[in-house]
């Protein structure tokens, strides 16, 4: 009489051979024995001589031409720190993540570093649409984000101390300058198809109704797209006297190309741009943007002795063909800051290190530097370059010092009427400006 | 009006050029290479290196490109394609996956990266191809401003073109590749080594993508990722223009590049792409097998 599994095989109670059953045990607790000194090992050394610090930058995609210097740069600054003896004591580690120019994979990185890593700030992000997405994760686990792009404002968030210029520090001299000084009155406008392209175009409308300019035409392109044989044709026929540009990435270089190539020339039709900076006039060969402007606080051609020192340690710590731009100095000055505000503030704790950061003021590159304790953007000094065809730009208009960072410029934001202080975000107040606008 | 047929023609030759070596691998050989937009990467990535390292004149960058593209479609046909005949989705997968390698190698500077060896040139940055003078500097023609680079892509297809034409119809190569493509059995009772036939198709095809990348590199900015969507592009002038026909590759990357350089000049480009993939629809209910499909199989 046979069972019904008379096949010989040992079968035991869970249908499995015997000898399966102890090699999958004893694989198992062996895996977990593996596994823990990791863990055992990873929380005595969050506990001893070392901060840990999240750097959250793009090392590939679409946006990594720029990112991964931010990266790089953060990391000469951390080690210039541990030189110094690091802060409290000890030593800053830097935990670097590359979300690959991907905004679900930078929240997904974010979430690992705050939540995972537990780390008490993390430097990172260049896109806008990057900054939106990991703001809920360091909203929700009352994390600290420092974020060194110059961007769109419109944002007032506690949990982020913003280094890069806004609007009011680019935008607020540049099309003045280009109407008073230049003469051109009729913009057209062009961008890349998201959030910061779009409210840097409101911003510039604004400004030409309160300055006397017009915009003749306000178009877009996909963030990466690279056939501009059709908007440049489009920008010959507008009848505009100035393209002023927010394309942002790589789209950058085909756009100056096509406009060379198409046969327009800087000096009748010039590109005025809030983007380009350094690393796309290497990336698209200096020819093509030679005599175009663009609006920035920081040029690699800054002439002070600690900007100097600056430019020199990077190029020997990157290489001698690579080059600083603003978005880079800012990442490197806000590493800095941070050094200060948490040896002000005494522990490893987001929000104390961002009570201290208020008003910590450094001499960064570009010249003396604060953050605002109202909104937590930065004091910075605006300044107009013109490409030069070695690839630098001549610095043709500079304040003489930093002004106000004001997210909210565009709106009617004033140093005596802000919209985003230090208790938040006054929200009827924006609301009616945006009625009135 | 003179600039909208120029446009319209610009870009039409450059989905030529993409789509032609596509249209010769799939209609002759019925085989998807979803590497091929790969291939015009690496051909882009020839002409940086060559220029950077070897002061290859640009033009010149073309048949090297050719040769190079053309060596890795030959080592794909004969390493994988070969061994997948018959089997669409299985050759679909694994070009896939062949692009996703080619793309990652040339990220990590072909290896070199993991050895802390960074290689100017290559990488996971943005490359530029510098283009010699006389290729930018304007001709004007009546009053119209010819862009001179841009006409020189047109020239550069047309020549492939006819080049492709020549050996498709005038070579004995071609008369096998017609035989083989139209019935690969009988072709092989009659004598015809078709797998060495598929072996100089499949290297051909990958030549002109590998053409088609250097005279791209001097349009956008040369990365890892420029290939993805030209494959995309490749294939709808494929479907649309019908397999195995190309003079259907032709009728249709006219089409398909007239109709988004007018609507992007009209309205924009986003709208453009929309428009060209609403066509591409309307064609495919209306004429299932494309523009001009050959008859059987």
């Amino acid at each position: 009489m046979g069972t019904p599994c008379g096949t010989g095989l040992n079968l035991g109670a869970w249908g499995m051979n015997i000898e399966r059953r102890k090699i999958l045990k004893s694989a198992t607790l062996g895996a977990a024995a593996l596994t823990v000194p990791t863990i055992l090992g990873s929380r005595a050394a969050r506990a001893e001589g070392e901060i840990r610090v999240g750097v959250l930058y793009s090392l590939t995609g679409t946006t990594a031409i720029v990112e991964k210097s931010m990266s790089q740069v953060t990391l000469m600054a951390i080690d210039e720190i541990n030189k110094a003896g690091g802060v409290l004591g000890k030593k800053v580690v830097p935990i670097v993540e590359d979300p690959a120019s991907d905004p679900r994979t930078f929240n997904e990185k974010a979430n690992k570093l705050v939540v995972g890593d537990q780390v008490p700030s993390v430097f990172g992000c260049y896109t806008s649409a990057s900054r939106k997405a990991v703001l809920p994760v360091f909203e929700q686990f009352h994390n600290l984000l420092w974020y060194p792009t110059y961007y769109e404002g419109f944002e007032c968030s506690k949990n982020v101390i913003y280094t890069g210029a806004v609007p009011n520090q680019q935008l607020s001299n540049f099309v003045p300058w280009i109407i008073k000084t230049l003469g051109k009155k009729k913009f057209f406008i062009i961008g890349s198809n998201y959030v910061y392209p779009r409210e840097m175009s409101k911003v510039t409308r604004i400004l030409l109704k309160q300055h006397g300019g017009e915009w003749v035409a306000d178009e877009y392109l996909p963030l990466g797209d690279a056939e501009w044989a059709a908007m440049v044709a489009k920008i010959k026929n507008s009848g505009c006297d100035v393209v002023f540009s927010n394309v942002v990435g790589d789209s950058v270089v085909a756009f100056y190309r096509e406009y060379k190539n198409q046969g327009l020339s800087m000096d009748k039709l010039p590109i005025c741009a809030t983007v380009t900076s350094e690393i796309e006039v290497a990336a698209m060969g200096p020819e093509f943007a030679v005599d175009s402007y663009t609006s920035f606080p920081y040029f690699e051609t800054v002439d002070n002795p600690q900007n100097h020192r600056f430019v020199e340690k990077y190029k020997s710590f990157a290489g001698k063909d690579a080059v600083t731009y603003h978005a880079l100095e800012c990442s490197y000055f806000q590493v800095h800051l941070w050094a200060q505000a948490i040896e002000k503030a005494g522990k490893a704790d987001p929000m104390a290190i961002r009570e201290a950061a208020l008003g910590q003021k450094y001499l960064a590159p570009e010249g003396p530097v604060k953050i605002e304790p109202q909104n937590q953007n930065t004091w910075l000094t605006p300044r107009i370059g013109q490409a030069q065809s070695d690839g630098m730009f001549k610095i043709v208009d500079a304040y003489k010092e930093p002004i106000m960072p004001l997210p909210y410029a565009a709106y009617g934001e004033t140093p005596t009427n802000l919209f985003c202080t230090a208790h938040g975000l006054n929200i009827p107040k924006l609301r009616m400006a945006l009625q009135k606008s | 009006m003179a600039e909208i047929i120029f446009i319209g023609l610009s870009l039409a030759s450059i989905l030529l050029l993409v789509a032609l070596g596509l249209a010769i691998t799939y209609g002759a050989m019925g085989v998807i290479n979803m590497a091929h937009g790969e291939l015009v990467m690496l051909g882009a990535y020839t002409a940086v290196l060559a220029i950077r390292y070897l002061d290859v004149p640009f033009v010149l960058c073309m048949p090297l490109a050719f040769l190079v593209s053309g060596t890795i479609g030959y080592a794909t046909e004969r390493l994988l394609v070969r061994h997948l005949y018959g089997r669409l989705i299985d050759t679909l997968l694994a070009t896939w996956g062949l692009s996703y390698i080619l793309i990652q190698l040339v990220r990590v500077d072909f290896g070199l990266a993991f050895l802390g060896i960074n290689v100017p040139g290559l990488g996971p940055g943005l490359q530029n191809v510098p283009i010699p003078a006389y290729l930018t500097r304007p001709i004007l023609i009546g009053g119209f401003h010819f862009q001179t680079y841009r006409s020189f892509i047109i020239l550069v297809a047309l020549l492939l073109l006819l080049l492709t034409w020549w050996l498709i119809f005038r070579t004995s190569y071609g008369m096998q590749l017609r035989a083989v493509s139209a019935n690969r059995n009988t072709a092989a009772c009659c004598g015809v080594n078709d797998r060495r036939v598929n072996a100089w198709t499949f290297a051909y095809g990958s030549g002109l993508a590998g053409v088609a990348g250097v005279l791209l590199s001097g349009l956008q900015t040369v990365d890892p990722d420029m290939g993805t969507h030209l494959v995309i592009d490749g294939f709808l002038v494929v479907v649309v223009g019908g397999v195995g026909s190309i003079l259907g590759a032709i009728a249709s990357s006219a089409v398909l590049g007239e109709i988004n350089g007018l609507v992007a000049l009209w309205w924009n480009d986003t709208v453009a792409r929309a428009a060209v993939f609403a066509l591409v629809i309307a064609i495919i209910i209306v004429r299932p097998r494309g523009l001009f499909a050959l008859r059987g199989r």
